[in-house]
C-alpha cells in the first residue's frame, strides 16, 4: 500500500456465560436447545412482563471494562434502543446509550506484524440483551427466541488499526482475556463472540477520519476477519484511485467466495429513539462495589507472560504458554513443583518438544545423567580418530563443528551421557 | 389469555380473594371515559346516559353497582381516581413502586400504579395491605415495609391538611360547594387547615403528555402481530395518535427539547410537593373539575382526558399517593369526588384522613346498588 492507509475500528459482542438471562430468571444456556424452549414471559416480551437486571452480568461486564483499562461510570443506566425486527420481541432492545458501564480504556500489545508496541483505544464497554434468531427455511422464516435476552457485552474500539494482522492479533488476545476472566467462552463458531469491523481508507499522512465507512458483518472466525478486511482495503483502494468514494454501507462477508457483498446502504444514521429504560432504576455504584469487582479480577495473559519471563521463561515460550486458560493453569501447577533454575528449560520442553506437563518426567529429562567416564573417553578417542578432516577444520578455527562431535559422541554413548560432561571431555581432547 | 399471572393477582388469591373476571376499560387504557373500549362503553350507574370515567371505568361501575365488593384499577394519571369520583366509589392510587406492576400491560411505565377501587376507605386499606410490597419481578417496586393500614385506620389522629387555590380554578360551582363543606367538616374534626401554594396543575399536563406518549410509543412496539395478537392496523385512533406523538418526541434532535425538558419539569413538580409536605400531612382538593360527561360528549372536548385529569395528574407526575372518595351529590344526580394527596409512601396519612372524612360526609352509596340488585 503506497498511497492509502486503512482506518479500522471494531465492534465486538461477547455473550456472558451467566446461568440466567440478562433481565429474567430463565436459563441462558440456549445453544443447541430445541427452538423456543429456553424462554419465559420476560424474554418473550409478553404483555406485562418486566425486566429485572442480572447482577452477575453487570459485575462481569464491568470486569471486562476494567481488564481493558477503562474508566467506570459511577452513575449508569439502561436505555431502550428502538427498531423493528422480527427477532426483537419488544420492539426495542435494552442497551446502554450515554452512560455505559465502562468507557475510555486502552489495550497494548506487541504487534507481530510490525514488531512495535501497538496501543488500541477502547471507546466503551456496555451491556445489553441479545436478540432471538431468524431461521430461513425455504419460503418460511421462523423465529427462535432461545437466545433472546442472553447478556451481551459490546466492546467498541476507536478506529486505531491500520492493518488486518493487528486486528487478528488483537481479537485473539481479547478472546484470551475474556476466557481468562472466566466470563465467557468467547467462541466465534457458536456466536458467543461476534465482531463487526468498520473499514475506510485515508491518504497517507492525513489524520482526519475519512468521510465514509463500511461495516462488515457475518464474520465467524479471526481468519475471515483478516480476509474480509484485506478484501475491503483492496476494494476501497481501487475505487479511490478511480476518484470514487466507497459507499457508506453494511456489507456481509461470504466465506466460501472470500468476498464481501453489499447488504444495506445507510443514507444517514439510524434513529433508535433512545430513552432511559423506565422499568429499571438508574444505578449509583459506590467504591465498595468497584472494589468487590476488582477482587474478581484474574491474572491476565500479559501479566502472566511477564511473571513467566521474570522466572526465566523466554518471551516467546511465555506468550505461547498463556494462550489458553487451562494450559496456563496446568503450567502454573507445574511451576509449583519445579526448582527455580530449570523453569526456563522446562517451559521450552513443554512448548517446543511438546512434552506433557508432568513434573517428574520433566525433571528426569533435565537432571544431569550418570556418565560412564571410562567409556566416554574411549568413545571420544574413537570419534576424534575417525573424523580426522573435521578435527583439522575445528583446530583451524571452525568451532561450530563442536556440536557435530557432541552428536557423534552421544550416538556412541547411546544417549547415556551428560551433554555438559561430553563437551568438557571433547574440548580437552580437541585442543 | 395470558400464560402467567400478575403479582397482584397472585397476592390477592393467596389472601383468599376470588377473582370474578376482567372489567372493562378504555383500549390500552387510552382514555378517561371508558368509551373507547373494543367491548363497547361502560355506563355510569347513577345515570346510564353518562360515562363512568376512565380508563378503569368498568372496575368503578362494577363496585358502584354492587356487582363486586372491590376491583383493581391501574392509574397512569387519573385512571383510578377519575372513574371513582364520577361513579361515587373510593379509588386509591398508591405511591409509584408501592404495588408491583408485574403482569400489567404497560402504558406509561414510569407512571403506572395499580390500586384498589372499593366501596369504602376501609376496604381500600385492606386491599392495599395485601397488594403492596416489594416484588422481585419488578425492579421499580419499592423495598419498604408495608404498614398495617387497616388496624391504624381508626386512629383519632389530628392532621395538618393543606388547601391549594391552584386546584380550585375552573372547578364547577357545586363541586366547590362540596369541597368547602368537606373542608369545614375536617376542621370540625379537629384537623388543622393550612393554605398552601402549589405549582399550577396545568404544567403536569404538558409533562404527562410528552413522557407518557413517549413511553406508550415504546411500550406498544411489541404489539406488531408477529408473536401474538392482531396486526398494528387494529390500533385505534387514540393509540395511533399517542404512538405518533411519542415517536416524534423521542426522535433525534427533538429528544432534548421534549422528553428531557419534560423530565426536568417533572422533577420540579416532585420538589414542589416535597416542599409542601414539610408543612402539611396531606393535601385536600377536588378530584375532577366537573361531574361525569354524557356518553359521546368526549369528542366535543379538544383535550378531554387532559381537562378531566388536570387535578389528578400532578400527583401522578410526582409519584405520590392519592385517594378519591365521594363527598357529595351534584344537582344533576351525579356523584362528586374529593381527593387527598400525601407524601411519597405515606398512604397511612392518606387513608386516615379519607376514613375520617368518609365517616362524616353524607353520601348514599346503597340506593344505587339496590337499583341493580
Amino acid at each position: 500500500m503506497s498511497n492509502y492507509t486503512p482506518v479500522i475500528g471494531l465492534e465486538i459482542h461477547v455473550q456472558l456465560a451467566t446461568k440466567s438471562k440478562m433481565f429474567s430468571r430463565c436459563s441462558a444456556d440456549w445453544f443447541g436447545k430445541k427452538p423456543n424452549t429456553v424462554v419465559c414471559p420476560v424474554s418473550l416480551g409478553l404483555p406485562g412482563a418486566l425486566p429485572v437486571p442480572n447482577k452477575k452480568a453487570i459485575e462481569w461486564a464491568i470486569l471486562i471494562g476494567m481488564a481493558l483499562n477503562c474508566k467506570q461510570n459511577k452513575v449508569s443506566k439502561f436505555d431502550r434502543k428502538h427498531y423493528f425486527y422480527p427477532d426483537l420481541p419488544k420492539g426495542y432492545q435494552i442497551s446502554q446509550y450515554d452512560e455505559p458501564f465502562s468507557f475510555d480504556g486502552f489495550y497494548e500489545f506487541t504487534s507481530k506484524a510490525t514488531g512495535q508496541l501497538k496501543k488500541v483505544r477502547i471507546k466503551r464497554v456496555h451491556l445489553e440483551e441479545d436478540t432471538g434468531k431468524l431461521i430461513h427455511n425455504g419460503e418460511q422464516t421462523l423465529v427462535d427466541f432461545n437466545r433472546a435476552g442472553v447478556p451481551l457485552v459490546e466492546i467498541v474500539t476507536e478506529p486505531d488499526f491500520d492493518n488486518s494482522e493487528d486486528v487478528k492479533q488483537f481479537l485473539e488476545e481479547l478472546q484470551t482475556i475474556i476466557r481468562f476472566l472466566e466470563v465467557s467462552e468467547a467462541d466465534m463458531e457458536k456466536g458467543s463472540m461476534r465482531l463487526e469491523p468498520n473499514i475506510s481508507l485515508r491518504k497517507d499522512g492525513e489524520t482526519d477520519l475519512p468521510n465514509y465507512k463500511v461495516e462488515v458483518k457475518n464474520i465467524n472466525s479471526f481468519n475471515f476477519a483478516k480476509r474480509a478486511i484485506d478484501f475491503e482495503v483492496k476494494r476501497h483502494e481501487e475505487l479511490l484511485k478511480n476518484g470514487e468514494t466507497p459507499a457508506q454501507e453494511t456489507r456481509g462477508y461470504n466465506e466460501s467466495k472470500g468476498i464481501t457483498v453489499s447488504q444495506r446502504v445507510k443514507e444517514e444514521a439510524a434513529d433508535y429513539r433512545y430513552f432511559p429504560e423506565p422499568d429499571i432504576p438508574p444505578f449509583e455504584f459506590d467504591d465498595a462495589f468497584f472494589t468487590h469487582i476488582r477482587e474478581m479480577m484474574k491474572e491476565l495473559p500479559h501479566e502472566k507472560v511477564k511473571r513467566y519471563v521474570d522466572m526465566g521463561v523466554s518471551q516467546d515460550d511465555a506468550y505461547i504458554l498463556t494462550r489458553d486458560r487451562e494450559g496456563s493453569k496446568k503450567f502454573d501447577a507445574l511451576l509449583d513443583s519445579l526448582e527455580h533454575d530449570i523453569v526456563g528449560k522446562a517451559a521450552s520442553l513443554v512448548v517446543n518438544k511438546k512434552v506433557g506437563m508432568d513434573a517428574e518426567a520433566i525433571k528426569a529429562m533435565l537432571r544431569p545423567k550418570e556418565t560412564d567416564e571410562g567409556l566416554l573417553n574411549e568413545v571420544v578417542d574413537r570419534v576424534v580418530f575417525e573424523n580426522a578432516a573435521q578435527v583439522e577444520s575445528y583446530r583451524n578455527g571452525k568451532e561450530s563443528l563442536l556440536m557435530f562431535f557432541v552428536g557423534q559422541v552421544m550416538k556412541g554413548m547411546k544417549g547415556q551421557a551428560d551433554a555438559q560432561k561430553v563437551q568438557e571431555v571433547l574440548k580437552e581432547k580437541l585442543k | 389469555m395470558a400464560p402467567y399471572a400478575a403479582t397482584i393477582t397472585n397476592k390477592l388469591a393467596l389472601h383468599g380473594a376470588t377473582i370474578m373476571g376482567k372489567t372493562n376499560l378504555d383500549a390500552w387504557a387510552h382514555g378517561s371515559s371508558t368509551e373507547t373500549s373494543d367491548f363497547g362503553p361502560s355506563r355510569n350507574p347513577y345515570h346510564t346516559d353518562y360515562v363512568p370515567g376512565g380508563s378503569s371505568g368498568g372496575s368503578a361501575v362494577a363496585v358502584a353497582a354492587g356487582l363486586i365488593p372491590a376491583a383493581i384499577g391501574t392509574e397512569t394519571a387519573g385512571s383510578i381516581r377519575l372513574p371513582a369520583a364520577w361513579s361515587g366509589v373510593v379509588g386509591l392510587k398508591p405511591s409509584y413502586g408501592r404495588v408491583s406492576r408485574y403482569g400489567i400491560v404497560a402504558m406509561g411505565s414510569s407512571w403506572d400504579c395499580p390500586g384498589p377501587i372499593t366501596q369504602t376507605v376501609e376496604d381500600a386499606a385492606l386491599l392495599l395491605e395485601v397488594m403492596a410490597g416489594h416484588d422481585v419481578h419488578d425492579a421499580t417496586s419499592i423495598n419498604a415495609p408495608v404498614p398495617q393500614y387497616v388496624s391504624e385506620l381508626s386512629q383519632p389522629r389530628k392532621l395538618s391538611i393543606g388547601i391549594s387555590e391552584e386546584y380550585f380554578a375552573n372547578v364547577d360551582a357545586e363541586i366547590m360547594q362540596s369541597v368547602e363543606k368537606s373542608i369545614k367538616l375536617l376542621e370540625d374534626l379537629g384537623h388543622t387547615i393550612k393554605k398552601i401554594k402549589l405549582m399550577e396543575p396545568k404544567y403536569a399536563i404538558s409533562v404527562y403528555m410528552l413522557l407518557q406518549r413517549s413511553e406508550v410509543a415504546s411500550n406498544l412496539a411489541r404489539y406488531d402481530g408477529i408473536r401474538f395478537g392482531k396486526p398494528r392496523s387494529f390500533f385505534g385512533k387514540e393509540a395511533e395518535r399517542r404512538i405518533l406523538l411519542g415517536t416524534y418526541a423521542l426522535s433525534a434532535g427533538y429528544y432534548d427539547a421534549f422528553y428531557k425538558k419534560a423530565q426536568k419539569v417533572r422533577y420540579l413538580i416532585r420538589e414542589d410537593f416535597e416542599k409542601v409536605f414539610t408543612q402539611v400531612d396531606v393535601i385536600f382538593a377536588p378530584t375532577t373539575p366537573i361531574t361525569a360527561t354524557k356518553l359521546g360528549d368526549c369528542s366535543k372536548f379538544a383535550f378531554y382526558g387532559e381537562m378531566m385529569d388536570v387535578l389528578t395528574e400532578p400527583a401522578s407526575a410526582a409519584g405520590i399517593p392519592a385517594i378519591s372518595i365521594p363527598i357529595g351529590m351534584h344537582s344533576n344526580g351525579l356523584p362528586i369526588g374529593g381527593q387527598f394527596m400525601a407524601n411519597y409512601l405515606d398512604e397511612q396519612s392518606l387513608l386516615q384522613a379519607a376514613y375520617q372524612l368518609e365517616q362524616n360526609v353524607q353520601f348514599d352509596r346503597l340506593s344505587v346498588m339496590q337499583k341493580y340488585e
